[in-house]
């Protein structure tokens, strides 16, 4: 049994602990919030918090989280970036089929708690590892710099 | 507001939504699947059910893949029914080819940017019959002329009395209202809805990871599965050692069909790993030959041979007699979908029925087809749609569903089958590889004659083959046969041609994407031998398409075209009359020593007619210009040995944030029947790139994806 | 007189020179001991498996000296099947294939009798009498017992036969010439066993013969001379083999592994990993896991005792590894030094490497300490970048993604120079040129 620390909540999951946290999140505990894209840290789509660091979960092994403190797009909305980035992104109709949003989201919501006033540069920077298949990237760079003078 | 997208929520994530709920992040209600309507609503037809509790629930015939069709559909049905937007659920429409079959196709898909232009009118009558209906029930109630009165925000009003009553409330005697047979439809003027900027229905629930896609159901006592098919294109499954499978932790089950094999474990990384300890030998069959090379081989070569004729105009015989030929061949490649959503389906078979959970594009070929593979009646099969995670015509298959619902017939209760990015990759219906030859007479400056030959795969013919006649892939040659330059003596040939071994499918663009490509890059190189400016030379031509010529006007001045660019940057242009609308796209862009290329922007300028929602038009065009963008920068598949050489992001690759250019878009506003939309920025895109290129370097390339070493000098193209 | 005199010192002096660098000293000269026969070693058996191994039987101990013996990465090609040959190595005079050795008749070598096999192994010689290339290390394998090298025949031929032919060879002449390796081996296969040396401790031997006749060490760590044979003047210094760096392994403390202590070079040793001391990938991660991994902790523990007296080797091309993380984002100027370089790296590495050089996720991704990143020649990042890495460690499979297909030779050495300039103590200048050139060398 292996004890996470997730959107606040103490979970347990009974697995083995090479076990990526994208599946524990998604196939054991029913937090389908957190995507499946391509298994590999190339898309994104997977990305929660680590204590506050955007991190692709497809990637993490859920033994080696241990302490830490995990947030998943299901929980975001209770911190003050994620809840200005989700409002952004609804203000400016960011989202088209949404698949990878989750990811998208978490990633600018960990920018902006890290850069209060980010630059392009730093948009490049933090987001260029999440994919997004259906185009929105100008509406996601306008949508974090409106989050961040929100 | 409320949505209800998932037609049947699963009782695990319902209980967990509702916990969420509790907790303050969503609230999300739940309703009844269609089929168990209360009696007391009112459903004058299969898109719109009013009940007597006041909630107007539209039943979405087309499917939400993030082009925003919700909203529209939504839109148009609210704006002539007069509901109150902001209180009505949206629900997805149920397998029936009947009720639901889109009119452009004649079965129940969502594709070809068709969704607002062939519902417009049914929906607006759907709508339009409803209002009346209500109107006639609160004008018998009240005992009124239904002249007299008026619908506004889901109530129905009489002025002169100033009595009001809500739709609900009319719901019951409503429905004993015999529909009028030709309901009066909204003059333009006095729609509420359409025409503006509203917020899309399905995007709050994106934010929060509450929205529901098929890959995310989880019925209850779900297993979980991958698949593994041959890796090459037709092979079946020789010998199998499930031992190390079998031995790790949390595996259950290993299913062999003679095609495939899946691992159920008791979460899809069980099964991933269980598939990676799986030892199949493949009996790859005959396509191990088959490679890239031997593809293009018989592309050419059957580009050699007799064509159909799509379309004769003029007396193009006579036209090349007496001007000067021009000749270019164009060719494009295999493409993958890559949708960000993996391909699943979740399947729960029982002795003698079957539940599909799945995001389609084709519902009800999805329950016909397992119907077909497991031998069940039609009815016995249940089909729940959902959202989708990226469609992009690779969802307008069923064998997915299929697959699944083979694999699940060996499954005790539901279990979940998520293909592996790679799976996914490499088992896909590939954009077919085209091949178009152009060539054109000019006498004195005017082009006076025009052959376009297409050659590639006719997918229409598997797809909808009823509407495959004469031997004419419809969709092949769409664009094609429609040059909007007004060019005298036309001729349009097709030649099919399929690909070995590689199936191949839809694909955002579909068969605009190789005509619009061959034909837009063909007229920028008679506008370069004519020494005539792109835009100029275009708009030479267009005075018999004004609404194209309004575009490219617009997209000039609004791009700054003829201005001054820094070295190596250059613009180009493409115009296109494409799934009924008129876009011109300039876009900028930078090749460094290198042959490495920079994007800086795209400008575009789009009449579409009427803008059912304006914000939607300008997000489908910045998105699909990132989408044709992609693929004409990197987008390419190969085969070797009979199997796609690629796998996954690292080697198909896709657009990044920090390589996506600037895009702006401007509206032309109009009145005219709207045009089709999802499409045409992917369609726009690559013919603008290249031109553009051209322009920086002087390099002009006629194939895709682009050839940076071409681009820099060092090979010849 | 005077003109003969000064040719007769001519003749000698090119002799001499000629000695010299034709001459190498054995693989166990610098400890400058003296040896003994087997036999004649009283000190306990340096040779076969450890002890608490040595009852079991000849197919479970073939087992154990076949990884310790690491047959399996050069006889199998990628995604191919264990021991059934084709890998091909990309050699500047041709491509070489490895030969099948499970025991099918046809394509493996199911036919060879324990003498044939015998044959192969020490001395080079197939049963047809044809030469081996000394792509097969036969001047290491020479110093296993005939014991040893039987007991790994048992157990390849307790293998499911697999038929497979490997490809031809495509060298050029002379070097299609088997024949010629009649002199070669002459020079340079001792053709004699393992033989201890009774001053150092029964550790440092057997250390010595699982380093020297089963791990053959040196065949990619020491670099060699004109005739292609290991100059063991400057043992385990650090060579490029198969277009992958085998770093410097000699006690240099700022270049070599001196500064590791035991415990340090035993993990790295048995994982492929150490926290701070960077990830072994290329053909040292197949090593670790399909050999090193595998070996009885005591076996280890030899093998450091041994690789500690190794004579120190400065390698003047590297830097000593810098040891600080990179800033948690990147600085502009840090960008529009490299555009992209920074680019790709934020698309498609920092995901997994870290925008510090510490990852998020695994540490076998962090950069911080690791010799690769810190060496300006940057060839096994590039490696990494165009090929990819796939360990089975002993902390399970960690892979990166082969780059190589879908980004340009121009892009691979941006992003390349990029990351050695971010996270290295020295920063690389690779070309796209040198990208491909590197990355033709990898075995493939």
């Amino acid at each position: 049994m292996i004890s996470l620390k997730i959107n606040g909540q103490p979970r347990d999951v009974d697995t083995s602990p090479d076990t990526p946290l994208l599946w524990a999140l998604r196939d054991l505990l029913g937090l389908t919030g957190t995507k499946f894209g391509c298994g590999i840290a190339q898309c994104g789509a997977c990305t929660v918090h680590v204590d506050g660091e955007a991190v692709r979960s497809c990637q993490l092994p859920i033994g080696s989280v241990g302490e830490r403190a995990i947030t998943t797009i299901e929980g975001i909305g209770a911190t003050d970036a994620g809840a200005k980035v989700q409002k952004a992104w609804l203000d400016l109709e960011v989202i088209q089929c949404g698949y990878c949003q989750s990811g998208q989201i978490m990633s600018a919501a960990a920018l902006l708690a890290h850069t209060s006033n980010p630059s392009d540069d730093d948009i490049d920077a933090a987001m260029a590892g999440n994919i997004c298949r259906c185009g929105t990237y100008v509406r996601i760079r306008a949508a974090i710099k409106k989050a961040a003078a929100a | 507001m409320r949505t209800n997208l998932a037609s049947e929520a699963s009782p695990l994530s319902r209980r967990d939504l509702i916990k969420a709920g509790a907790a303050g992040i969503l609230l999300v209600s739940f309703r009844l699947p269609i089929a168990r309507a209360a009696d007391e609503s009112f459903a004058p037809n299969g898109f719109i059910r009013v009940g007597n509790d006041d909630v107007v629930t539209l039943i979405m015939p087309q499917v939400e893949m993030g082009q925003g069709i919700y909203t529209s559909v939504g839109m148009i049905l609210a704006d002539e029914l007069d509901a109150d937007f902001n209180k009505v659920v949206l629900e997805h429409a149920p397998p029936d080819e009947k009720l639901y079959a889109n009119p452009a196709f004649h079965i129940q898909a969502t594709g070809g940017s068709t969704s607002v232009r062939a519902f417009w009118m049914p929906l607006r009558k759907a709508g339009a019959t409803a209002r009346a209906m209500l109107i006639s029930a609160a004008a018998q109630q009240w005992n009124v002329e239904p002249s007299s009165c008026r619908a506004s925000n889901s109530e129905v009003i009489h002025d002169g009395s100033g009595r009001k009553v809500g739709f609900g409330a009319l719901a019951a005697q409503a429905a004993t209202q015999k529909p009028p047979s030709d309901p009066p439809l909204k003059p333009l003027k006095d729609f509420t809805l359409i025409g503006k900027p509203i917020p899309r229905k399905d995007t709050p629930e994106k934010t929060n990871g509450t929205a529901q896609y098929g890959i995310d159901v989880m019925p209850s006592g779900v297993q979980f599965a991958t698949i593994a098919e041959c890796p090459v294109f037709g092979g079946k499954v020789g010998r199998v050692d499930d031992t190390k499978a079998r031995a790790i932790k949390g595996v259950r089950q290993v299913v062999v069909l003679d095609d495939l094999v899946a691992v159920v474990g008791d979460s899809t990384w069980t099964a991933m790993q269980g598939l990676g300890a799986l030892d199949v030998t493949w009996d790859e069959g005959p396509n191990v030959a088959i490679g890239s090379a031997e593809v293009w081989d018989a592309l050419r070569k059957a580009s050699k041979g007799e064509g159909v004729v799509a379309k004769e105009q003029g007396d193009v015989k006579a036209a090349f007699a007496a001007g000067d030929r021009y000749e270019a061949v164009y060719e494009l490649p295999f493409l993958a979908h890559a949708t960000m959503e993996p391909l699943n389906c979740t399947v729960h078979f029982t002795k003698d029925a079957c539940e599909v959970w799945t995001g389609t594009q084709v519902v009800a070929r999805v329950q016909s087809e397992v119907a077909k593979a497991l031998g069940l009646p039609i009815e016995k099969v249940t089909v729940h749609n959902f959202l989708i995670g990226g469609g992009f015509g690779r969802r307008l298959e069923p064998d997915m569903a299929v697959k699944a619902a083979r694999i699940a017939q060996h499954v005790e209760g539901p279990v979940k089958i998520i293909w592996r990015r790679e799976e996914d990759m490499q088992h896909d219906v590939y954009r077919p590889v085209y091949h178009d030859a152009l060539a054109a007479s000019v006498k004195d400056g005017k082009i006076t004659g025009w052959t376009q030959r297409i050659t590639g795969a006719a997918i229409i013919a598997r797809w909808l083959p009823p509407a495959f006649q004469k031997g004419i892939d419809i969709d092949a040659v769409d664009g094609a046969t429609d040059n909007p330059y007004g060019v005298p003596n036309v001729r349009v040939e097709y030649v099919r041609a399929e690909p070995p071994a590689v199936p191949t499918g839809f694909w955002r663009g579909v068969g605009a994407n190789n005509n619009f490509f061959a034909s837009e890059s063909f007229i920028d190189e008679l506008a370069h031998r004519a020494g005539a400016d792109p835009v100029a030379y275009r708009l030479n031509m267009l005075d018999a398409t004004p609404r194209l010529k309004a575009a490219v006007q617009l997209a000039a001045s609004k791009s700054g075209w003829g201005g001054a660019l820094p070295a190596r940057t250059g613009r180009g242009i493409s115009a296109q009359t494409a799934f009924a609308s008129f876009i011109a796209t300039v876009c900028e862009a930078e090749v460094d020593e290198n042959g490495e290329v920079r994007v800086h922007r795209f400008v575009s300028a789009v009449d579409t007619g009427i803008a059912v929602n304006p914000d939607t038009i300008v997000a489908q065009l910045e998105g699909g210009l990132i989408f044709g963008l992609a693929a004409a920068l990197f987008g390419e598949i190969t085969i070797a040995k009979g199997r796609v050489e690629q796998s996954n992001f690292h080697d198909y690759r896709m657009l990044r944030i920090n390589e996506a250019p600037k895009i702006e878009v401007h509206l032309i506003s109009s009145t005219e029947f709207p045009g089709g939309i999802g499409e045409t920025g992917t369609t726009a895109a690559p013919p603008a790139l290249t031109n553009a290129l051209f322009a920086a370097t002087g390099v002009r390339l006629r194939r895709l994806p682009i050839d940076r070493d071409a681009l820099a000098g060092r090979k010849p193209v | 007189m005077k003109q003969s005199y000064w040719l007769a010192l001519l003749a000698v002096v090119v002799i001499i020179a000629a000695v010299w660098i034709i001459y190498v000293p054995g693989p166990l000269a610098f400890a400058k001991g003296g040896s003994v026969a087997l036999s004649d070693y009283k000190d306990g058996d340096p040779t076969g498996v450890p002890a608490k191994l040595s009852k079991d039987d000849l197919v479970s101990r073939g087992k154990y000296l076949t990884r310790a013996a690491d047959c399996e990465a050069c006889h199998t090609a990628k995604g191919g099947e264990p021991y059934a040959g084709g890998l091909a190595f990309n050699l500047p005079f041709g491509t070489l294939y490895s030969p099948n050795i499970t025991p099918d008749k046809e394509t493996g070598i199911g036919n060879w009798t324990d003498a044939d096999f015998l044959k192969a192994v020490h001395k080079g010689i197939a049963p047809d009498g044809s030469r081996l290339y000394p792509a097969f290390p036969y001047t290491s394998y020479t110093l296993l017992t005939d014991d040893d090298v039987l007991a790994i025949k048992a157990y390849l031929f307790s293998l499911a036969p697999v038929r497979r032919e490997a490809p031809p060879n495509t060298l050029a002449f002379p070097f299609n010439q088997r024949w010629g390796m009649v002199f070669w081996s002459l020079l340079y296969n001792s053709d004699e066993r393992f033989r201890p040396d009774p001053k150092q401790s029964a550790e440092w031997n057997r250390g010595a013969y699982l380093a020297e006749a089963l791990g053959h060490c040196g065949e990619c760590h020491t670099p060699r001379n004109l005739m292609q044979a290991l100059n063991n003047r400057k043992k385990f210094a650090g060579a490029v083999t198969a277009g992958w760096k085998a770093y410097n392994i000699t006690q240099d403390k700022e270049t070599g592994i001196g500064s590791w202590d035991a415990d340090t070079t035993a993990r790295f040793l048995a994982h492929g990993h150490v926290e701070g001391f960077g990830t072994a990938s290329g053909p040292m991660g197949e090593a670790i896991d399909m050999s090193l991994m595998h070996l009885e902790p005591e076996d280890i523990k030899a093998l450091v005792t041994y690789l500690k007296t190794i004579p120190p080797i400065s390698d003047p091309e590297l830097p000593v590894p810098k040891t600080t993380l990179a800033s948690a984002f990147p600085k502009a100027h840090e960008i529009s030094e490299n555009e992209r370089g920074a680019m790709i790296f934020a698309g498609a590495c920092a995901a997994c490497h870290g925008w510090s050089g510490e990852s998020p996720v695994r540490s076998y991704a962090n950069f911080v300490g690791g010799r690769a990143i810190n060496d300006p020649s940057a060839r096994n990042v590039a490696q990494a970048v165009i090929w990819g890495v796939t360990r089975h460690s002993p902390d399970g499979e960690v892979t990166m993604p082969a780059f190589g297909k879908a980004y340009s030779p121009e892009e691979i050495a941006a992003v390349v120079n990029y990351v050695t300039a971010r996270f290295g103590a020295a920063k690389s200048n690779i070309t796209a040129q040198d990208v491909v050139k590197i990355g033709q060398q990898a075995s493939q």
